[in-house]
């Protein structure tokens, strides 16, 4: 038999259900390869006690004929969830040793569903970051290397740890959260699935704020069908979340495995960045291809304003940011400077011990674009370009009813590559950020390996609220690319 | 009051004074404008805090609609331009009594825009306010600096709670038109119930904006002056802030734009924070919130179920009652005391009725310091008594007596009456004798009336005295002229 923590979330659920084997057991499996994968850095917390408490409880819900969709599913949790009682802290030294005394809405339904928590999942910090190296827990590593090489590489950000975690099975799914492209890009960076859904179809309650215009829960999963399983279950209106849509949640695995045929799917002329790995384009051609013997129709279309995308992004972002993050002030919960002599103390010490270089850089620029004088050149501006950019999208959209691109415009990098050349790394968001600026779904799964044996991911980008459609042309991507790949478990040692 | 009484004289010669306000009205609310904490006054510190006025990770505000619609209600009550399009803007800064570190407010869009009121000066003469906008906005908590020496300590029990913040033009002269202004005002919110106008408790408090200039010269540069909660604070502040103002621009100064806070103690004014050391606050949309929009159907509703506003109640109970227009001002200008005068007139004598509210009723009051809902005599027993008057059961000057006993709290006048004994005599054969006996004992009196009809006056002092004041005046006055021969 397959060890259990190989499983697909689907396969486990089907497992459990049969009572093939107990939801202790499974979580069992995982609490051991978690500890022996300490070396990744990917958990934040561990939460052994808490989640065998929950796989007991859902192995006697099982037991008695009930429990939810998910009943006995061990899932990682981003460390931007608050979790009630349990250490929350956004990757943040700032937070100290918060525990909120509340449950994220996203997270409570998944334990309405019966999932099961293993911990919490490090991350750049307060979600800023595309490596995972603005964590104050310290970067986490990739499971994969590239072929030959012992080199640590990034897997992305800023939900790394929720990629690193699925892809290293040491959870069968995540939470993970996108701003800029923090879900697909580690996704593609790790062999992983992850989708980004409509902004509004998950609550944002009780999720950390990095940038609430842009900030959107979403899964890690290791298939798009599991995807599929734990975004149904994620997503919902609440009325807790002003900006939470108040519509249905579709039974969205019911949409992996339908045909694809007669879909339109749009090609963005725009998105054949300068420098982009030979084989990343190829790739992209791949996809085109698998698509087209799918029966899609495959068309090229144009987003003129992709250019302006990136900077708009590196404005609102930040602006929303640096005002988002005003509360961490020492006053209330959290670190608080010690020697502080005077109120403007306080505040000052706190911030500057408590904040890394990354969210000081991001707090400052968005300080800097609301100030008066320049409100109006910088964010004003970026508000204009972020409805062209929506516009490009719904003018695409009268044409075709998904787009393909590439996630990301390369494969996972060094750890320290990027880390002094603060515009190197936002070019990583390049091709995904321009989905949370038009509030669309995107999606973003594994389609090939690059000569040295690193995963590259392609994303799907859906007309609003049309999740289902992404999830389809998926299902049938996935089938097609048949990616088998996984990396070897160098990282496995007997806990310490 | 003329435009020329209301110039300050300098030693330079004479200063106009320009005025603007700002009224932060404290929604008559049991909950916070963003949470579903609730709002009242006595909680324990800290006590009425929900996670979203404290702030804590990944909270949301969400629009509390009682307070929008109270805020429209507002609009609609000042004849103001109701914005059925209208956003919420965060306002950044850093302040222990700040959460979030921003105040959700109304920065570019408001829920309200300009409006107009009309205002009474003391002596019935009016003058128009006109009104800016009026937007929805969160309160700050409170910071307590006194409790220790080292430490402050900060209640957020306040933080969150919603306010109307009423911008008005610069369109008044003098620390009494601004004053008349803030009473308006505060009786309009009042009628509409939208705030309870509590100014002790902070409810209604004004920053007022204040500029000297040369009679019809342009604009003088402004001065601040923050949160001043009572009538007298604020003429006071103005007065001291204008003389300020003058002295030094006499003196070859200039006024510096700056924040100031008026000190209740010693009467004076002083600096909070100049222009340069103002804050850049930062202002964006904010992003948790949708845009407010409201449906026209919505706003139709609200004003079709308005209350009768004050200017129109005053014109109503001139009209209906035959008020002067002093009683019926007095009376509009609460409506719990237009509701007690309509409850006490219906079927009475309603000169009679408002005169007793006023002039009895709200005098004994204002020497007590209650208002007319803690009034321990109610609109029924005002009508029993103005009933009795009127069916010359008792004269007016008994019904003082009665009045008296009723404030006492002995309850029912007609009982009052009955008890102590007080029913005016009528009997015009009790009242025959008592004259008798005093054109008896009086006949040189009795014989210079004939030609001085005024000193009939003394006779009816007299026969009062003897009857305890019980005869009835009207009937002495007949009997007296009858049997000394005046007509």
């Amino acid at each position: 038999m397959t060890e259990l923590t190989d499983l697909t979330l689907k396969a486990a659920v089907d497992g459990l259900r049969a009572k093939a084997f107990s939801s202790t057991e499974l979580t069992g499996a995982f609490v051991g390869a978690i500890e022996k994968a300490r070396a990744l850095n990917a958990y934040v917390l561990e939460a052994p006690q808490t989640a065998l408490a929950m796989a007991a409880a859902s192995d006697a819900r099982i037991a008695a004929g009930e429990g939810g969709p998910l009943e006995g599913v061990p899932l990682g949790i981003k460390d931007l969830f608050c979790t009630e009682g349990v250490r929350t802290t956004a990757g943040s030294k700032i937070l100290g040793n918060f525990k909120p005394t509340y449950e994220s809405t996203v997270t409570a339904n998944l334990w309405r569903d019966g999932a099961v928590m293993l911990g919490k999942l490090n991350m750049d910090e307060f979600a800023m970051g595309s490596s995972n190296e603005s964590s104050a827990f310290g970067p986490v590593t990739n499971p994969w290397r590239s072929r030959g090489s012992n080199q640590a590489l990034t897997p992305g950000g800023s939900s790394g740890g929720s990629a690193a975690a699925v892809a290293a099975r040491l959870c069968l799914g995540a939470t993970a959260t996108d701003t800029g492209g923090s879900i697909r890009q580690p996704a593609a960076f790790t062999g992983t699935v992850g989708i980004k859904p409509t902004y509004g179809r998950c609550s944002r309650w009780g999720i950390v704020a990095f940038a609430s215009s842009l900030d959107q829960a979403g899964p890690i999963a290791r298939t798009v069908e599991d995807a599929a399983l734990l975004l149904t279950s994620m997503c919902g209106h609440d009325p807790k979340d002003s900006t939470s849509l108040n519509v249905e949640t579709p039974d969205f695995a019911s949409f992996v495995g339908r045909s694809v045929k007669g879909l339109r799917v749009g090609v963005p002329r725009e998105y054949r960045a300068d420098g982009m790995p030979a084989e990343i384009d190829s790739l992209w051609e791949q996809g085109v291809a698998w698509l087209k013997d799918a029966g899609c129709e495959v068309v090229e279309v144009s987003l003129p304003h992709t250019k302006y995308a990136l900077p708009a992004y590196y404005i609102i972002a930040p602006a929303e940011a640096s005002s988002n993050l005003a509360r961490y002030d020492g006053m209330r919960y959290g670190l608080r400077a010690e020697d502080a002599r005077s109120l403007v103390d306080v505040y000052e010490q706190t911030r500057a011990e408590g904040f890394g270089a990354e969210v000081k850089r991001r707090i400052l620029i968005g300080t800097y674009v609301l100030s008066a004088g320049y409100y109006d050149a910088y964010y004003l501006k970026a508000q204009k370009v972020r409805r062209r950019i929506t516009d490009d999208f719904v003018q695409a959209f009268e044409r075709v009813d998904a787009l393909l691109t590439p996630t990301a415009p390369s494969a996972a990098f060094g750890l320290g590559e990027n880390a002094t050349d603060p515009v190197a790394m936002y070019l990583n968001d390049i091709f995904t950020v321009t989905v949370n600026l038009a509030g669309l779904p995107g999606l973003s799964l594994p389609a090939g390996l690059d000569a040295a044996g690193l995963p590259l991911g392609l994303q799907l980008i859906g007309r609003p609220l049309d999740e289902g459609t992404l999830f389809s042309l998926a299902g049938a991507l996935e089938r097609a690319a048949g990616f088998e790949a996984r990396p070897t478990a160098w990282w496995s040692a007997e806990p310490r | 009051m003329t435009e020329a009484n209301k110039l300050i004289e300098g030693r330079t010669g004479p200063w106009e004074i320009v005025l603007g306000l700002e009224v932060h009205a404290q929604v008559a609310s049991r909950s916070k404008l963003f949470s579903g904490a609730a709002v009242g006054f006595g909680a324990g510190p800290n006590e009425q805090v929900s996670l979203v006025d404290a702030a804590m990770p990944g909270m949301l505000p969400v629009i509390n609609g009682y307070c929008v619609e109270q805020a429209v209600r507002t609009g609609l009550g000042i004849g103001a331009q109701i914005n059925a399009w209208s956003r919420f803007d965060r306002k950044n800064y850093f302040y222990p009594d700040l959460p979030q570190g921003y105040q959700i407010s109304q920065f570019a869009h408001p829920i309200v825009g300009e409006g107009v009121i009309e205002v009474e000066r003391d002596d019935g003469s009016t003058f128009s306010v006109g009104i800016e906008r009026l937007h929805l906005e969160q309160d700050a908590g409170k910071s307590i600096h006194d409790l220790d020496p080292d430490w402050t300590y900060v209640d957020l029990n306040r933080a969150g709670t919603a306010l109307m913040e009423i911008v008005s033009k610069p369109d008044m002269r003098s620390s009494e038109e601004a004053a008349a202004y803030v009473k308006k005002l505060r009786t309009i919110l009042r009628y509409l119930g939208t705030c309870d106008g509590d100014m002790e408790k902070g409810n209604l408090r004004a920053d007022v904006n204040v500029s000297v200039r040369r009679p019809g010269a342009e604009l003088g540069t402004r001065c601040e002056i923050k949160n001043v909660n009572s009538y007298r604070f604020i003429q006071q502040a103005i007065e001291y802030e204008a003389r300020r103002q003058i002295e030094i621009i006499e003196d070859g100064g200039v006024i510096k734009q700056e924040t100031r806070l008026f000190d209740p103690g010693k009467g004076e004014t002083r600096s909070m924070r100049s222009k340069e050391e103002a804050h850049d606050y930062r202002y964006f949309p904010d992003p948790d919130l949708l845009p407010l929009e409201l449906d026209p159907a919505w706003i139709k509703a609200i004003e079709a179920a308005l209350p009768e506003l004050p200017d129109a109640k005053r014109a109503r109970l001139q009209a209906q009652y035959g008020l002067s227009a002093y009683d019926a001002r007095v009376l509009a200008t609460d409506i719990a005391r237009a509701d007690f005068f309509e409850r006490a007139a219906e079927g009475r004598d309603a000169k009679l009725v408002a005169n007793w509210t006023t002039n009895g009723l709200m005098s004994r009051l204002a020497e007590d310091g209650l208002d007319i809902e803690s009034s321990p005599i109610s609109a029924a027993d005002i009508a029993s008594l103005v009933k009795l008057i009127e069916d010359e059961v008792i004269s007016s000057k008994i019904a003082r007596v009665v009045f008296d006993h009723m404030w006492a709290g002995e309850g029912d006048p007609a009982a009052i009456v009955e008890a102590r004994g007080l029913v005016q005599v009528t009997d015009t054969g009790a009242i025959e004798v008592v004259i008798d006996a005093i054109i008896a004992a009086n006949p040189d009196k009795a014989a210079a009336v004939k030609d001085r009809p005024q000193a009939l006056g003394w006779f009816v002092g007299q026969v009062m005295r003897e009857t305890g004041g019980k005869a009835s005046p009207g009937a002495v006055n007949d009997l007296l002229k009858a049997k000394l021969g005046v007509s």
